[in-house]
């Protein structure tokens, strides 16, 4: 009984993730083809992003509800930069990015100094967020040769070099994919041999132990914050970049997405915690799962369905598997 | 038989095969004050907590009134009127409820109550009860805005509601002021009056022989005295407690000793750290003894940086160190071996060789990434040196013994030049041998020229380590002693508040 759940934590996500794209690929025989396989892949580039940015905040035993809104928001600002003031791609990247470290750096001012719990302070931090983006362009999304409230047409339009980071190809393969698969091999680098992400795991792990080691566990907290707001900015970039739009409440449905991705990633190969490649897997999870619920016409709304029940039988098998071994 | 009384007889309890009680009789007849002693592990909680139901006896009867009863829970306990005022308040009262709620709490969640509540008779009710204890405490208020003895007053009401028979008093006077315990002890006289037994379990020994009629000592346990207060005075208390002064070897160090490293002025916060100077020099182990909750482990965090001190300074070689962070410690030269090993001083998930390099991560790493070569040299050094018994520097340290864990918790610090070294009850739950290499490690450190201040509540062990001993009582420095000048009685008496107490 033991061998078989330990069995199933340390296996499991693996062989559901097997199973679903064999299922599919019996059902459709377009499903395991190289144009579908790079369309998930394509379209759980964004996701990835945000997952990564969700992981820091889980690693150093936080969270971050804001992130869907840090993307709605950065989609909107370049397309703004763009369409609206033709700033040129370097700069509007750059703003974009920044924008992110500050939201996550006013998520951490509000749980590491005024010490709201890390739920909370999101919570609100995530309505204020998308409240700004949307009163930023009166609740229109932003889009070339769009009508200006003088009358006029938008002077600008998006820069084909930043359309290229949503659409382009290197060599065949999706440029969003090669970033995504950059940025997963950086932070697992990252956190598996730098000292800080072995500052972040130990604050993730044990607080008060870290912090009596000298390790100054404010700093690491607000960087770990920080991170999620430049990642998920990354994923505004990118989406914004794919669509070649600024749509509005763009990021709303990627929170879910990233934390079940997150969550999954949580057992994957029995790791227990937060780790940037079991996030990956994750990601790979839900992209199969939408994608192949859309090719079997299932309805739009149902993916919600799905996107929880995944994320529930990700926790329970993460949470039954945490209590047994504090129990034992 | 109508005689009021409570008796426990032979009453053993082992824990895993290790006994913690070994045939103990104790009575306690009503309307009288009995006070229960012991240093700490002389099994008087478990005592205690078998008698509130916490814990079953493996053997033995407990007779309530004459007849031979069976409490294998609270609720039992409750109903045959034997009560419990634990130190902790805050976890039996409900900070939202009133007064008067908090007070009448058991018989509004009773079985059986009705369903409407009559606000007026409870809140008199629990008004008239407060006044038998003699206590004025607004029934409407909040009991969140109460103070510790006011809340402790209101638990006591809500007893009395239930008629209780019998009260158990765990140290209940450690967080009061002297008015406050005055206050407590009317209320007890008062109970006493009303033909209540009450158990008294303190460590103070001058209020245990000004309201106790009797006294019963417990050591290793074993129930080793009982005598009637009138009949017995300290020294004969506090050598009952003691026993036979069992010799221990300590490695003497015999490290020369030099200029001061520590200067100590004047830290102080709220009522846990009073006021506390002192200095310690290089090669010198300075002990600080005390009972628990004296201020030891508080005072050890304040010099730490691990709380922030209202007042006083810390200094080292001269040059003050900051202590608002255990960062800024430890840079000054400061570090501490905390008493909470598993949960403050290792992180227990992860591998040994992680945790020794945790304070020295910008040592081990270039330009950020972690040198995989430089940690794994510095883990089989400091295993060696200090005979750390693990399979490999990249097992996981839950799975270590506890003696092997504090050697992690320390080894740490050795690659840091730290000068200061802290201390906190580092023997505590090792085994005999850990201990020793403990000391011995200790004894190095000293040798090579650091200050030690080591934190205890083991007073064989400060005398047996220390060149000087520091007694702490509630939360100040009441007397020095150099080494060779303490005995245990002397040490257990000042810590007790018994001499010397600054008033």
């Amino acid at each position: 009984m033991d061998k078989a759940l330990h069995f199933i934590f340390k296996y499991g996500s693996l062989i559901v993730i097997g199973l679903v794209i064999l299922f599919f690929s019996l059902w459709d025989k377009h499903f395991f083809t190289y144009a579908n396989i790079s369309d998930i892949l394509r379209s759980i580039s964004i996701v990835t992003f945000v997952a990564i940015g969700v992981t820091f905040s889980l690693t150093v035993d936080g969270f971050d509800l804001s992130v869907g809104s840090t993307v709605s928001l950065t989609t909107v600002l370049t397309a703004a930069m763009m369409v609206w003031y033709q700033q040129p791609v370097i700069f509007v990247i750059l703003v974009a990015l920044a924008s992110g470290a500050v939201v996550g750096l006013l998520n951490a001012l509000l749980i590491v100094r005024v010490r709201i719990p890390d739920l909370l302070a999101t919570l609100a931090v995530m309505y204020i967020v998308a409240g700004i983006h949307k009163t930023y362009t009166k609740g229109y999304s932003i889009y070339n040769n769009m009508p200006m409230p003088d009358g006029s047409t938008a002077p600008g339009t998006f820069d084909p070099a930043f359309l290229w980071l949503g659409q382009g190809k290197l060599l065949g393969v999706p440029v969003p994919v090669i970033l995504m698969i950059v940025a997963v091999a950086a932070v697992h680098i990252f956190f598996k041999y730098t000292k800080w992400g072995r500052q972040m795991h130990t604050t993730g792990g044990n607080e008060e132990a870290a912090r009596l080691s000298g390790i100054r566990v404010r700093r690491i907290r607000t960087f770990a914050y920080i991170a999620s707001g430049v990642f998920a900015a990354i994923g505004g970039i990118l989406y914004a970049a794919r669509v070649g739009t600024g749509q509005i409440d763009a990021g709303a449905p990627m929170m879910m997405e990233a934390v079940a991705a997150v969550f999954v990633g949580y057992s994957v190969l029995g790791a227990g915690k937060p780790n940037v490649i079991g996030t990956f897997f994750g990601a790979i999870l839900i992209g199969v799962l939408l994608n192949g619920m859309t090719m079997m016409k299932v309805q739009y709304y149902a993916n919600d369905i799905v996107k929880g029940t995944v994320l529930v039988l990700a926790l329970a098998v993460t949470f039954i598997h945490l209590n047994r071994r504090r129990n034992g | 038989m109508s005689t009021k009384q409570l008796q426990m007889k032979g009453i053993r309890k082992a824990f895993s095969g290790v006994p913690a009680l070994r045939g103990v009789d104790f009575t306690v007849q009503g309307g009288e004050v009995h006070a229960l002693l012991g240093a700490n592990g002389a099994g008087k909680s478990t005592l205690m907590k078998i008698l509130s139901g916490a814990y079953t006896q493996d053997e033995g009867a407990i007779i309530v009134d004459g007849s031979q009863v069976h409490i294998a829970s609270p609720g039992d306990a409750k109903k045959m009127g034997i009560h419990c005022v634990y130190q902790e308040v805050d976890t039996a009262l409900v900070a939202e409820l009133s007064v008067a709620e908090n007070v009448m709490l058991d018989r509004i969640s009773a079985k059986g109550s009705r369903l409407w509540l009559n606000w007026g008779k409870l809140e008199s009710e629990a008004e008239a009860t407060l006044a038998r204890l003699g206590a004025s405490i607004p029934v409407r208020k909040k009991a969140g805005e109460l103070s510790l003895a006011e809340k402790q007053l209101v638990l006591i009401a809500r007893l009395l509601t239930e008629q209780a028979k019998y009260v158990i008093f765990d140290e209940p006077t450690a967080p009061l002021s002297l008015d406050e315990a005055e206050r407590l002890f009317r209320v007890i006289e008062q109970l006493k009056g009303e033909g209540i037994g009450i158990v008294f379990i303190s460590h103070r020994l001058p209020e245990v022989f000004r309201i106790c009629d009797q006294i019963t000592v417990m050591r290793d346990g074993e129930r080793v005295f009982t005598e009637p207060t009138a009949d017995t005075n300290v020294d004969a208390v506090v050598h009952a407690m003691l026993g036979r002064v069992f010799e221990e070897e300590y490695p003497k160090s015999d490290a020369p000793i030099g200029g001061v490293l520590l200067q100590v002025n004047g830290l102080a916060r709220g009522r846990s750290v009073r006021n506390v100077s002192f200095e310690a020099r290089s090669g010198e182990i300075v002990a600080i003894v005390g009972l628990v909750g004296a201020g030891k482990t508080e005072l050890s965090r304040l010099l730490f940086g691990a709380d922030r001190a209202d007042t006083g300074t810390v200094k080292v070689s001269g040059r003050e160190v900051r202590t608002t962070d255990p960062a800024d410690a430890i840079q000054g030269g400061i570090v501490l071996v905390p008493e909470e090993r598993r949960t403050q001083g290792i992180l227990v998930g992860d591998t040994v060789q992680h945790n020794l390099s945790l304070p020295l991560l910008n040592a081990f790493s270039r330009f950020g990434f972690m040198s995989g070569k430089k940690e794994n040299n510095n883990a089989h050094a400091v295993i060696g040196k200090l005979g750390i018994k693990t399979s490999s520097p990249q097992q996981q340290t839950a799975f270590l013994s506890g003696g092997n864990q504090q050697k992690v918790s320390i080894g740490k610090w050795l690659p840091t030049e730290a000068s200061v070294y802290l201390f906190d009850e580092p023997t505590k739950g090792v085994d005999i041998g850990a201990k020793s290499d403990i000391f011995r490690i200790i004894g190095q450190l000293a040798e090579q020229g650091k200050a030690i201040v080591y934190l205890t509540c083991e007073f064989t062990e400060a005398i047996g380590i220390a060149d000087r001993i520091l007694v702490m009582c509630d939360g100040a420095l009441v007397k020095q002693f150099m080494r060779g000048e303490a005995t245990q009685q002397q040490l257990l008496l000042h810590a007790s508040g018994g001499k010397g107490e600054q008033a």
